[in-house]
């Protein structure tokens, strides 16, 4: 009875991890182009290696809220409800960070490259962290009434959850955004990257273990602690990967960490999709709260034929662009004159 | 619920309008260019012809920078709904949500991923796979339109659903992806956003056929030929040049007249749908008040007033609002006096006692839209699209000698005529939406009784005024501010001519047409002499 409903709710579990997995370096590189790159060069070298990609992977986060729209209404409508003002700032920050890496490179005056630097830093900072409270609260609940709205005020979700949700989270694209530059990139930008893997990996990931461990706690069975060691043992594989060189293996590691660690929680979370810290009775879950199997089924052809397709054209584009981009490959910047005959 | 007596529900609907009208401007400019710039490169493909190959990076480089700013204004597009509109999300999730799930799945990450490829692709893609990337992006954009389009008739025309404990539920996706409304108002759209590419080129391409003529580069002969000559201390003002203005200027106004024709023809089919589906919307747009009021060319008094006793038809024209609505010139049309006692006999003449329509509970339902916004959202619609098909025949006839006028009022009149059709969508779009009014979910006359919603019980309920008010006010300024770069970038490329998209025009224009199709059919895109490791595009 609860199969489509569940196969739903795995479904958007997998996009929700296909975003952190692919975004995560993209937002992590808007990050680190605050205050990791040492020149104009390096920025670009670093804002060119998410170039052909980042906007690809953003449509992970749209797919995810359009399948839960799809598939959980209740869930969709509640989640945003309540959470409107961390949410309105995601966008605000999804919407500045989108902007700057198009518009950046299209002017040379410095106050023109900070501006949009700051844009782009701080937009992505912004929406990983907000990204990360709202799935965190998702998973430890919000102060819904019996209809699924928030009580209490504009600030009322507010929970030691959802600042370890936005660490953890702008912590995994520090740390995953620097793998991906040490495994795309070449020259300076690539040892430094190595480097902050180094240093910061066993700190930046503290969070999600802190969120994975809070979660299990409450909600975890046998199968999903053991997930826990898995990711636990990817972080340090990736660790020791990086240290040797192996940058590929760093970055598969993390991925791996993430989808463990993900898995983990989501898994332990199932069946209720969003907790009400008010009763239990009114929390919403995959059956309360999704749509009718008509409705699913529909999705769930659409998903069969889409997914692999989007998997398999997206991997094509990483393909395209496996060459590792270093400074010699950034063109000077090109200055535009207006085509009129000066006076 | 004590001293901020502030609406929320006002505010919600402000906000939706204004962040939806904007997001609507940058959109038709991508759903309409990018097959314009698509067809330029397989013209470039086909005949190699080098002035092709220019069209395509220019007005590529324009669609760029548009694309971006609807990219990042549509994200909150898909949020929105959740946001403040969850009584919305929640009755209509079941048949809402999945061409929503559909646009994301099967058409955005289509229309961004092959749109990276493309970006990216110049000189590392063979030219058939590049070209073939921009073509699919744009079967991307369009998907996404229909997808959504398909999803805004569902609330004009609830169609493939059944009522299950007072909630539609879709029993029908063939149904929901076929509604008439849909068909109607996707081709219309589509037409729609082809004006406005056609408008955008078309202004444009005038302001440099007429600057290549104020700096006397281009001159003409006694019969008013035009004289090609070249600047070569101007980057790009080339021979060449010129022709890749000539043509951009034709294109653009013949795919103006030829949108105008296909907007006429789906409006006309939408609007025979709309006398049908929503009769009081369409009286309203009339400001139809008497059963068998004649076509309006002028009302006046105050058709806001939604008073009908106040409102007066100057100049009209008999039998042609019958021909519109029925298709021939006797049917009477229904007036609003009519219509009002039929939708108070079905849908009630107040709000019923539920919690869901918070203080509005029990209020009396408004049926009548408000007349001033439909009345004149109609006209400003069909004047100014017809306005901009008109130009654009003028414009053809004014440059069938090779250049434009000397005069520089007609160029401003040419660049400033690239609003026309802008205004025109999005008069559309609020007359379409305003006049489903006072319903979020319109009642489908012919469809399943009782699947339909009022808009004053859709709003969020444990969303606070405050809240709307914060994001209003930081989309609002957001918004703005991206309009300013926005303007700023398109006038700094638009004046740096084709050489702001194609830095290897030198000053001196010396190159020869080294970039043939015959060169290397599968070799990479892009400027043969160019470095192998040097980017052909970069952030």
């Amino acid at each position: 009875m609860d199969f489509l409903p569940t196969l739903w709710f795995i479904i958007i579990a997998m996009l929700w991890i296909g975003y952190l997995f692919l975004e995560g370096f993209d937002l992590g590189v808007g990050m680190h182009l605050l205050f990791s790159a040492k020149s104009e060069n390096q920025k670009r070298v670093m804002l060119n290696a998410i170039g052909p990609v980042w906007d690809g992977n953003e449509v992970w986060l749209i797919t995810a809220g359009g399948a839960t729209f799809a598939a959980f209404p209740m869930w969709y409508a509640s989640l945003f409800s309540s959470l409107y003002i961390p949410l309105v700032l995601v966008l605000l920050g999804l919407i500045f960070r989108a902007v700057a890496i198009e518009y950046r490179g299209k002017g040379v005056s410095t106050r023109w490259l900070r501006g949009w630097d700051l844009a782009l830093g701080l937009g992505s900072l912004v929406a990983a962290f907000g990204v990360g409270a709202a799935l965190a609260l998702t998973t430890t609940g919000l102060p819904l009434d019996a209809n699924g709205d928030r009580v209490g005020g504009a600030f009322a979700w507010f929970s030691p959850y959802a600042i370890v949700g936005g660490l953890a989270v702008v912590g995994f694209c520090l740390v995953q955004a620097a793998a991906f530059l040490a495994l795309k990139t070449d020259g300076d930008v690539r040892y430094a990257a190595r480097r902050f893997v180094a240093v910061a990996l066993p700190f930046a990931l503290i969070p999600l273990v802190v969120w994975v461990l809070a979660v299990q706690v409450r909600e975890g069975t046998p199968v999903t602690w053991a997930l826990v060691p898995i990711a636990a043992a990817a972080a340090v594989f990736a660790w020791f990967a990086n240290r040797a060189g192996r940058e590929g293996r760093a970055f598969l590691g993390l991925g791996v960490f993430l989808v463990a660690g993900a898995a983990s929680i989501f898994a332990a979370c199932y069946p209720v999709v969003l907790p009400s810290t008010l009763n239990h009775a009114w929390d919403l879950t995959v059956s309360n709260a999704s749509s009718s199997s008509y409705s699913l089924g529909v999705m769930s052809v659409v998903a069969c034929f889409g997914v692999p397709l989007v998997i398999a054209y997206q991997a094509w584009t990483y393909w395209v662009f496996r060459k590792r981009i270093s400074g010699a490959h950034i063109p000077a910047p090109h200055i535009i004159e207006a085509a009129v005959r000066r006076a | 619920m004590h001293a901020m007596d502030l609406d929320p529900l006002l505010i919600a609907r402000w906000q939706f309008g204004i962040v939806t009208v904007y997001h609507f401007w940058m959109v038709p400019l991508t759903i309409g260019l990018g097959p314009v710039v698509a067809f330029m490169q397989h013209r470039w493909h086909v005949t190699g012809d080098d002035r092709y190959y220019r069209m395509t990076k220019f007005w590529g480089k324009l669609y760029l920078i548009n694309f971006i700013i609807g990219v990042a204004t549509g994200l909150v597009q898909e949020f929105q709904f959740g946001l403040a509109w969850s009584e919305y999300s929640r009755f209509v999730g079941d048949v809402f949500g999945a061409p929503l799930a559909m646009e994301s799945l099967l058409a955005f990450f289509i229309e961004s991923t092959f749109l990276g490829l493309w970006i990216f692709g110049w000189g590392k893609l063979p030219k058939r796979i590049h070209l073939a990337c921009l073509w699919v992006a744009v079967v991307g954009s369009t998907l996404s339109a229909y997808f959504i389009i398909t999803a805004n008739s569902w609330m004009q025309h609830p169609v493939g659903v059944e009522l299950h404990d007072g909630r539609p539920v879709m029993t029908d996706i063939w149904a929901v992806l076929t509604n008439n409304t849909a068909v109607a108002a996707f081709t219309h759209t589509i037409f729609g956003s082809l004006g406005v590419a056609g408008a955008f080129l078309l202004g444009i391409a005038w302001y440099h056929l007429w600057q290549r003529r104020r700096d006397g580069i281009d001159t003409v002969d006694a019969t008013g030929h035009v004289i090609v000559g070249e600047a070569p201390e101007i980057r790009g003002r080339d021979r060449e040049d010129h022709r890749v203005w000539l043509s951009s200027l034709r294109i653009g106004a013949v795919v103006a007249v030829f949108a105008f024709a296909g907007v006429a023809i789906t409006g006309d089919v939408q609007g025979k749908l709309m006398f049908e589906q929503q009769p009081m919307k369409m009286a309203a747009a009339e400001a139809a008040c008497h059963t068998g009021t004649d076509f309006s060319v002028l009302s006046i008094g105050n058709p806001g007033s939604r008073d009908c006793s106040d409102v007066t038809g100057v100049i009209e024209i008999p039998g042609l609002l019958s021909f519109l609505a029925h298709g021939d010139f006797s049917t009477p049309v229904k007036g609003v006096n009519q219509l009002l006692p039929e939708y108070q006999k079905m849908y009630g003449t107040h709000l019923p006692n539920k919690a869901i329509y918070g203080d509005r509970a029990g209020e009396a339902i408004d049926y009548v839209p408000i007349m001033e916004v439909t009345y004149w959202g109609f006209r400003i619609m069909i004047g100014f699209g017809a306005l901009a098909a008109f130009a654009a025949a003028v414009a053809l006839w004014l440059t069938r000698k090779g250049t434009v006028p000397e005069r520089k009022s007609l160029m401003v009149l040419a660049v400033i005529g690239i609003t026309a059709p802008f205004a025109a969508n999005s008069a559309g779009w609020i007359f379409t939406e305003m006049g489903r009014q006072p319903f979020v979910v319109a009642p489908n006359p012919s469809g399943v009784d009782g699947v339909f919603m009022f808009t004053a019980a859709a709003v969020s309920p444990g969303v606070s005024f405050g809240e709307i008010l914060f994001s209003l006010v930081s989309l609002g300024a957001v918004y703005a501010l991206l309009m300013v770069f926005e303007l700023r970038l398109l006038v700094k490329y638009v004046r740096g001519g084709v050489a702001s998209a194609v830095p290897e025009l030198g000053a001196a224009s010396t190159r020869g047409g080294s970039r043939g199709p015959g060169d290397d059919e599968n070799g990479p895109d892009g400027p043969s002499g160019a470095a192998d490791d040097v980017l052909a595009f970069a952030y």
